[in-house]
């Protein structure tokens, strides 16, 4: 397996008047090619910092303090900024969510795709354009006339394809979808999700989804990271993840959803709130909501381990957490 | 549980025949030519102690149904029956004015944005004590009393350092606590809730939804549980009803429903929701095209155009109507 | 058991009436932090002070060192100097300029004084007070009846909403000054009429309009729904929910009525459209009466002060206006 995509101790800090909003914090995940990773948490964990700075998107008083992000062996944090035009949308493109917001109300749906393009295909001339917009229409499952149409005459559903055509329309090795079937109703969410797991199977991309809702990552994702007040908590395959979650977020997270099928069983709350990344609590940020919290956990920050023990060269694989007690041997 | 059921048997609420058509264009100058059947002859009960889901996708009409039963929309026809200790029975579809002011004390409802349904220049209090204030009831000593009690049910305790904050100073969670303790503060018999915690985040969705089970046993209170999240429903309610485009196409006790849904909608809907667990597989049930707008819509069956199941017969009758198939299981379709 | 039953542990110690006067002197405090990083608004509220304070003194200075007979702003004339207009007396060659029976002291007139004989610094500090007035009036006017209609029309909509609608489109039409000079040789017209009558005018007017947009935002807020559901009348909703949230946006449109007033006032009072009697408007009326206005620059003192104090109060109330913009609107303000 070829490593796509190796994020290593990314820090990102938002600077507002108060002081600095430490969003993304030490954060460290790889991806190898066709490999989808699914990025979970709650509001305010980070894990829309991390996809905006992965394109590097950040507003003006975004600032990444510290970690590199290798993306076919170069380093986009220290890029400039015309390297940086080149690799994004050719290499990395993101699905925005709210696709409404992502989609300009006064050009129509064709246009738009077409102005991605033509920065990264400049050799393509309008009646190639036009065919190539064609296929992309085909394989969100468009109909190909309406890429003359305007977005406020697309439903919602065909507008979140719109934006995903405009994702892949550069052929990228690399995509993010943040919470791209959000604002969507269930049947039509479903459609979508099974459509953006084919295509990054058939497309061989690597991905890396992002969602608050576990029920949508366990469905689409090879491997699944947690993500806790800026921090990664816990990162596993899928089934691993479920099988034996490790932190006591994961864990409480997990009994947090309830669920169609199986037993009815009962739900547990977590107490408290996420922390104020303004001034958040030393040592590990999850320690004053954890019921196993002990000193050490006040005072120091977890490393991110393997469960097994087992250093590995990159972190496309194996179980990894970031908790003085980790959890052993517990299933839901 | 069925719908002619006579009040006298725990029955709080009786809805029959809900009707609620939008005129599309029209206007002082214009005639109006044509109309949205946003809730179209709606039919249910809710029982005393116990809640019911409305669940549906957008635009099928829950939300309206849910406003109507709190007169924030008035039904363009039919009857909602509510069952009161003190009021006796009261058609609340038909009364208006100073009774109208008076049965408001017996329905309430929380809303969906926590962000949007408190006034940002309000306190805490100001936002409680208003269907006090509205409704005249206590004097000022009684109502601050009153508010604190509340804020001390729904978790905001200490309940003076609540009080008088303003809900930009309070997160979403503690908001919503806000919104249920105003549905609170005058006693009602029942709130309609709707979506009350899709906009909040995972782990506070919990707590907030499990002090809204214990506040409806501590107070007997029972909910119209409005939401398009199944699972949500399942956990809340004791029965669910669903809804498409303006009609009850099935309702049942909870987990029968989820375990032999008859509507093939329901069907639908049921293998379209995602698992929280990769080890568990499912098969969506693959329904064509999309919802569509109610707009005049056609005499037959609403679900005609999608259904994999549908004939002639389907087109050529009248939508079918809600039936009994055993043990107050009921379905709206001619293939069951 | 019922909600009315159950009781609680807590003691209400504090009276309702002191919280709430904490609340907002908290807010109030909040709101000027903000205000205060604001270099504009400080140059405004400075310039609004100054005026303030030179309104205040007229009467303290008229009531002890300043005789009646020579500096009461209508009748006062210095008997001393023979000619009028006369330049300011601390100019250093103002004794070759001015003609005077005996010697005077630098301090006698500041400012000059104008061709009637009258001390030109005790017609401007006079007029600043009545110039407040007209432009809080004014405002005041505006405000309430701007708000009230924007929130009514809002709220109830039909047909209410086309009658005033097209009331504020005739407003907008009318030709102001026309109706300010029928007005004028009809009644007699002071301050506070001119500014009830503007403050109408464009109450109905412009006014009216941009709040009732920012309402119609409001009428479908989710508290509105909640305050309706609790038993809300019409009028409670209006009162107690729209108009306070429409109050930030009136606030700004305060501010540029009182601009405007003072401005329109002084264009009338110069062309001589209203019988206004004192005013920083007259005082430039005067000197053009009297022909000094485009004489020559030796003359300065009796059109720049005035026209100088129009341009510095109205700028005030503007930037304090701008800077307000901030506090009473959240997302304006730099992170």
């Amino acid at each position: 397996m070829s490593l796509m995509l190796s994020v290593h101790d990314l820090t990102m800090h938002y600077r507002i008047r108060k002081g600095d909003v430490s969003a993304v914090d030490h954060v460290s995940f790889d991806l190898a090619k066709g490999q989808s990773l699914g990025l979970v948490g709650e509001s305010g964990c980070g894990k829309t910092s991390v996809a905006f700075t992965l394109m590097r998107l950040l507003p003006d008083n975004g600032v990444i303090k510290d970690g590199y992000v290798m993306i076919d062996g170069k380093d986009i944090v220290a890029m400039d900024y015309t390297d940086l035009l080149k690799m994004r949308w050719r290499k990395i493109a993101m699905v925005f969510q709210a696709a409404m917001n992502a989609l300009n109300p006064v050009h129509t749906v064709g246009q738009q795709i077409a102005e991605a393009m033509e920065l990264h295909l400049p050799n393509l001339n309008p009646a190639q354009m036009r065919e190539r917009i064609a296929i992309l229409f085909e394989l969100v499952g468009l109909e190909p006339t309406l890429m003359d149409r305007y977005p406020h005459e697309f439903s919602g559903g065909m507008r979140q394809r719109a934006v995903i055509a405009m994702a892949l329309s550069c052929s990228p090795d690399i995509i993010i979808a943040d919470e791209p079937t959000t604002a969507l109703d269930v049947i039509v969410q479903d459609r979508i999700l099974k459509r953006i797991r084919e295509l990054q199977r058939e497309l061989n991309m690597a991905m890396i989804y992002i969602s608050h809702d576990i029920a949508v990552i366990a469905e689409v994702s090879d491997r699944i990271g947690v993500m806790y007040a800026g921090r990664m908590a816990e990162m596993a395959d899928a089934t691993d993840i479920f099988a034996h979650p490790s932190h006591p977020y994961t864990y409480a997270l997990m009994g947090a959803f309830p669920s169609i099928k199986g037993k009815r069983r009962d739900l547990k709350t977590l107490p408290g709130e996420p922390p104020d990344l303004l001034d958040p609590p030393p040592g590990c940020r999850f320690h004053p909501r954890c019921p196993y919290a002990t000193d050490v956990c006040r005072e120091k920050q977890p490393d991110f381990m393997p469960v097994d023990g087992v250093m590995r060269s990159d972190l496309t694989q194996g179980h990894y957490v970031a908790c003085w007690h980790p959890l052993k041997g517990v299933t839901l | 549980m069925t719908t002619q059921a006579a009040y006298t048997d725990g029955t709080l609420v009786r809805v029959e025949g809900l009707k609620k058509h939008f005129p599309v264009g029209g206007g002082i100058f214009h005639r109006t030519k044509s109309h949205i059947y946003a809730v179209d002859d709606v039919n249910f009960a809710i029982q005393k102690g116990k809640s019911l889901g409305l669940v549906g996708e957008s635009g099928c009409g829950k939300t309206t149904t849910g406003k109507m039963l709190t007169r924030l929309h008035d039904p363009t026809g039919g009857h909602i029956y509510l069952n009161d200790t003190e009021l006796g029975q009261v058609d609340l579809a038909e009364v208006k004015g100073a009774q109208l002011k008076t049965f408001r004390r017996r329905v309430q409802m929380i809303f969906q944005d926590p962000y949007e349904s408190l006034n940002p220049r309000r306190t805490i209090y100001d936002t409680v004590v208003e269907p006090l204030a509205v409704q005249g009831i206590g004097d000022l000593v009684e109502r601050e009393e009153r508010v604190a009690n509340l804020l001390d049910l729904v978790g905001l305790t200490p309940a003076d350092t609540f009080m008088f904050r303003f809900p930009h100073e309070l997160s979403g969670g503690q908001r919503q606590r806000v919104a249920i303790a105003r549905a609170l503060v005058i006693d009602p018999a029942f709130i309609v809730a709707d979506e009350p915690t899709s906009m909040l985040d995972v782990s506070i969705r919990i707590g907030v939804m499990q002090l809204m089970q214990e506040l409806a046993e501590q107070f007997g209170v029972s909910y119209l549980y409005i939401t398009h999240d199944l699972a949500v429903a399942r956990y809340m309610c004791q029965d669910i009803a669903v809804m498409y485009l303006g009609k009850l196409v099935e309702m049942a006790e909870t987990e029968e429903l989820l375990a032999h849904p008859l509507h093939p909608y329901t069907q639908a809907l049921i293998s379209a929701v995602p698992i929280p667990d990769p080890r568990l597989q499912r098969e969506t049930i693959d329904i064509k095209g999309g919802i569509a707008q109610p707009i005049d819509p056609p005499a037959h069956c609403r679900f005609y155009d999608r259904c994999p199941f549908a004939d002639n017969f389907c087109r050529d009758n009248a939508h079918p109507p809600l039936e009994d198939k055993g043990d107050g299981h009921m379905v709206a379709c001619y293939k069951v | 058991m019922s909600v009315a039953t159950t009781t609680t542990s807590m003691r209400i110690i504090e009276p309702l009436w002191r919280v709430r006067m904490r609340l907002a002197w908290r807010s109030f405090k909040n709101g000027w932090d903000i205000f205060r990083e604001n270099p504009v608004g400080l140059v405004g509220l400075g310039m609004i002070v100054f005026f303030g304070l030179m309104a205040v003194a007229h009467p303290i200075l008229m009531a002890t060192v300043w005789p009646a007979a020579v500096y009461d702003p209508f009748i006062g004339h210095d008997r001393d100097i023979i000619v009028h207009p006369a330049p300011p007396t601390w100019i250093p060659n103002a004794a070759q300029e001015i003609v005077s029976l005996s010697p005077l002291p630098p301090l006698r007139h500041i400012l000059g004084t104008d061709p009637l004989g009258r001390d030109v610094l005790s017609q401007l500090m006079y007029s600043t007070q009545s110039e407040f007035a007209l432009g809080i009036m004014a405002a005041l006017v505006t405000v309430i009846v701007g708000t009230t209609l924007g929130a009514v029309t809002a709220y109830y909509g039909g047909v209410i909403d086309v009658l005033f609608m097209r009331i504020a489109d005739v407003m907008n039409m009318l030709p102001f000054i026309a109706i300010m000079i029928v007005l004028s040789s009809m009644f007699d017209f002071q301050m506070l009429h001119l500014a009830v009558v503007y403050g109408i005018l464009v109450g109905f007017g412009g006014n009216t309009i941009v709040i009732k947009s920012q309402a119609l935002t409001i009428k479908v807020r989710a508290y509105i729904e909640a305050a309706r559901v609790a038993g809300g009348s019409d009028w409670h909703i209006i009162f107690a929910h729209l108009v306070p949230n429409l109050l930030p946006l009136s606030f700004l449109f305060m501010m540029i009525t009182v601009t405007n007033a003072i401005f329109i006032e002084a264009v009338l009072s110069f062309f001589g459209l209203i019988n206004i009697r004192m005013s920083w408007g007259i005082m430039i009326q005067v000197t053009q009466a009297a022909g000094y206005l485009l004489a020559s620059w030796k003359y300065w003192y009796l059109m720049f002060p005035a026209g100088l104090s129009i341009s510095l109060l109205c700028s005030a109330f503007y930037l304090v206006g701008r800077a307000m913009d901030e506090v009473v609107n959240p997302r304006l303000r730099t992170r």
